[in-house]
């Protein structure tokens, strides 16, 4: 069946879906959907479910095809879903490269439901996991990752302009509480109104219409922030309070509110529980633009006395090592971040592999990916606090985000036809194209609040 | 015969399908799948499935032959069926795989081959059973009647 639709375009003018071109209507109508999977039976009805649902849907029975093509085709597509076994590729291994290269939004699915590979699935950045057999409800709505993903991406390159991220940070931080909230993140029509008043007047604050200046959490706002909370205690810490201990000049209750809000939700994540940051010591560590030391007093932290004293397990330890031995190796002196390891060095880089070596996939150090991925593990919270706090001090230095490669800004290619096969058989195999992962040498890892649902990876540059 | 005698037949036929177990929920999900522009769309499917399982059994068949066997490979394989299987909603089938895939973890050969056994079996229960259900439809067809809708 043929809509006849536009291609959903963006424009550079304010990167949005316009109201008036006749896609918004539609929408989610006509999204460009690719699904892998090497079982043909699945693959049939997953295509059959997807076009009831009229979204546009290709097809590819092989894991290095679809990623061929879609580095033949950037911007040719708004949402991948893969299986995860597969034979020729993990469908993790596709998801990393998906993730680092184009920055898609991926969907797991396997017939596996155990615990374990769901939680690959989120530690790799799949932004969904489906269980097999998936039914129809499953996929009326995979647009909600597109649109977050987009929103996100937009605030990013706004805070870019602006010179600070953190404020993004906490924003995506209370988006991904909540996955499946379409209620409010997902509303596209609100995420373009968003975008557009931030683009015209950069006024607007997110939800109220109340014109005052946007703030901007910096570094050093956000720490005189966790201060004054810890201060007061988490419990007690009220806006009017908070703000009057950080005495800092233009700043609104308002402000403090909505951001107390995001912390909030942030602590929560962590805690698995309601705010309860008993072991919260009272400063971020170290200023933010400092470089490492030594290799073992990271900003102020003494790893070794940390990984000493039983709170940080020795395997992070050594991650934190590697990652200041290699933070020479990586254009902008950042440290590799320690969440997601595995998102982060399948990337093609011989000097990054180095660590890779070291991080052994076992359940130390899972629990520390979990750890940082702000999933509840079995430490407490003390615990939790100073390996929160060591992770925090990386995320706190040299936020820079390097601008999304402009996916959002180029004309999108539409597929010929509606449906395409890309099966071994039928298509002769484009010659792979490794520019998009050589490309990426000098990119920008960067942190958020410490937790891999908000943490965005390489941004190649173009 | 009758288009609604055929089509009672049809019925009867599939709810007793699903009362057995041969078949779950997810298949009435193919049937709701099926509509004017793709009118044969469970046969097809359920064509594509036979072919691929015939293909996986002869995989299995070899691999527990081996003189080394390769239990991870079985364990791939028996996966790969209970994600077919379960995407048709062939429920027997199915749940003859997750118990192969138990004796996998227990690396006995002999288990190994005997759960080939059973899920060889079932697969061929329902193989008939979906090619009698489909010659059911197509002589719905052929009468000019349309496919009942299946209420489970």
């Amino acid at each position: 069946m043929d809509l006849g639709m536009k291609p959903l375009t963006f424009t550079s003018s304010n990167a949005s879906w316009k109201p008036g071109d006749g896609v918004s209507d539609q929408f989610p109508a006509g999204l460009r959907v690719l699904v892998v999977d090497d079982d043909p039976t699945c693959l049939r009805i997953l295509e059959k479910m997807l076009k009831n649902c009229l979204y546009e849907v290709t097809t590819c029975n092989r894991a290095e095809i679809a990623l061929n093509f879609l580095r033949d085709h950037r911007n040719g597509y708004d949402i991948v879903i893969s299986d995860v076994h597969m034979p020729d590729m993990d469908g993790f291994k596709l998801l990393e490269h998906v993730g680092l290269e184009m920055d898609l939004p991926v969907i797991m699915m396997s017939a596996d439901d155990s615990k374990s590979v769901v939680m690959k699935g989120v530690t790799h950045g799949a932004c969904d996991y489906l269980i097999k057999p998936v039914r129809m409800e499953a996929l009326k709505n995979i647009w909600q990752h597109v649109v977050r993903k987009k929103k996100h991406e937009w605030k990013e390159k706004d805070f870019e302009q602006s010179g600070s991220v953190d404020d993004d940070r906490h924003q995506k931080l209370a988006d991904d509480v909540d996955y499946s909230s379409s209620a409010n993140e997902g509303d596209w029509k609100n995420s373009k109104k968003r975008k557009d008043e931030e683009d015209e007047a950069d006024e607007r604050d997110d939800t109220s219409t109340l014109k005052k200046p946007r703030v901007v959490w910096s570094v050093e706002l956000h720490q005189q922030f966790v201060t004054a909370v810890n201060q007061l205690g988490i419990d007690k810490a009220v806006p009017k309070k908070i703000l009057e201990l950080m005495n800092v000049p233009g700043l609104t209750r308002e402000n403090v509110a909505s951001h107390l809000q995001k912390y909030r939700l942030y602590l929560r994540r962590l805690s698995g529980v309601s705010h309860h940051p008993n072991g919260f010591s009272n400063s971020f560590i170290g200023p933010h633009d400092s470089p490492f030391g030594s290799m073992s007093s990271l900003n102020g932290v003494d790893l070794q006395a940390l990984a000493a004293s039983g709170q940080l397990p020795p395997q992070s330890l050594a991650t934190f090592q590697a990652a200041a031995l290699n933070r020479a190796t990586t254009k902008n002196s950042l440290p590799l971040p320690l969440v997601d390891q595995r998102n982060v060095f399948s990337f093609d880089n011989p000097k990054l592999r180095f660590v890779e070596g070291q991080q052994q996939q076992n359940s130390n150090s899972k629990q520390v990916n979990n750890l940082l991925h702000g999933i509840p593990t079995n430490m407490d919270s003390r615990q939790l606090a100073s390996l929160h706090q060591s992770a925090q001090s990386f995320g706190n230095m040299n936020m820079h985000v390097r601008s999304q490669s402009n996916s959002l800004l180029m004309p999108m290619v539409q597929p010929q036809s509606r449906t395409q096969n890309l099966n071994e058989v039928n298509v002769s195999q484009p010659v792979l194209d490794r520019n998009g992962v050589d490309n990426v040498r000098g990119s920008t890892l960067y942190f958020c609040f410490p937790s891999v649902a908000c943490c965005r990876f390489l941004k190649p540059e173009q | 015969m009758e288009v609604d005698q055929l089509q009672r037949s049809f019925l009867e036929y599939t709810n007793s399908l699903f009362r057995e177990g041969f078949l779950d929920g997810q298949f009435g999900q193919l049937q709701l799948l099926q509509d004017e522009s793709n009118p044969e769309f469970v046969f097809e499917v359920v064509s594509l499935f036979f072919e691929d399982s015939e293909r996986i059994l002869n995989d299995l068949t070899l691999a527990l032959d081996q003189q080394n066997v390769d239990f991870k490979k079985i364990d791939a394989h028996v996966h790969q069926f209970k994600g077919s299987s379960s995407s048709i909603g062939a429920q027997r089938v199915r749940n003859a795989c997750i118990a192969f895939r138990n004796f996998c973890e227990g690396q006995n050969v002999e288990a190994c081959r005997r759960c080939l056994q059973q899920v060889k079996q079932e697969y061929l229960l329902v193989k008939t059973k979906l090619e009698a259900l489909l010659r059911l439809e197509q002589q719905i067809l052929a009468a000019g009647g349309v496919i009942p809708m299946l209420d489970s």
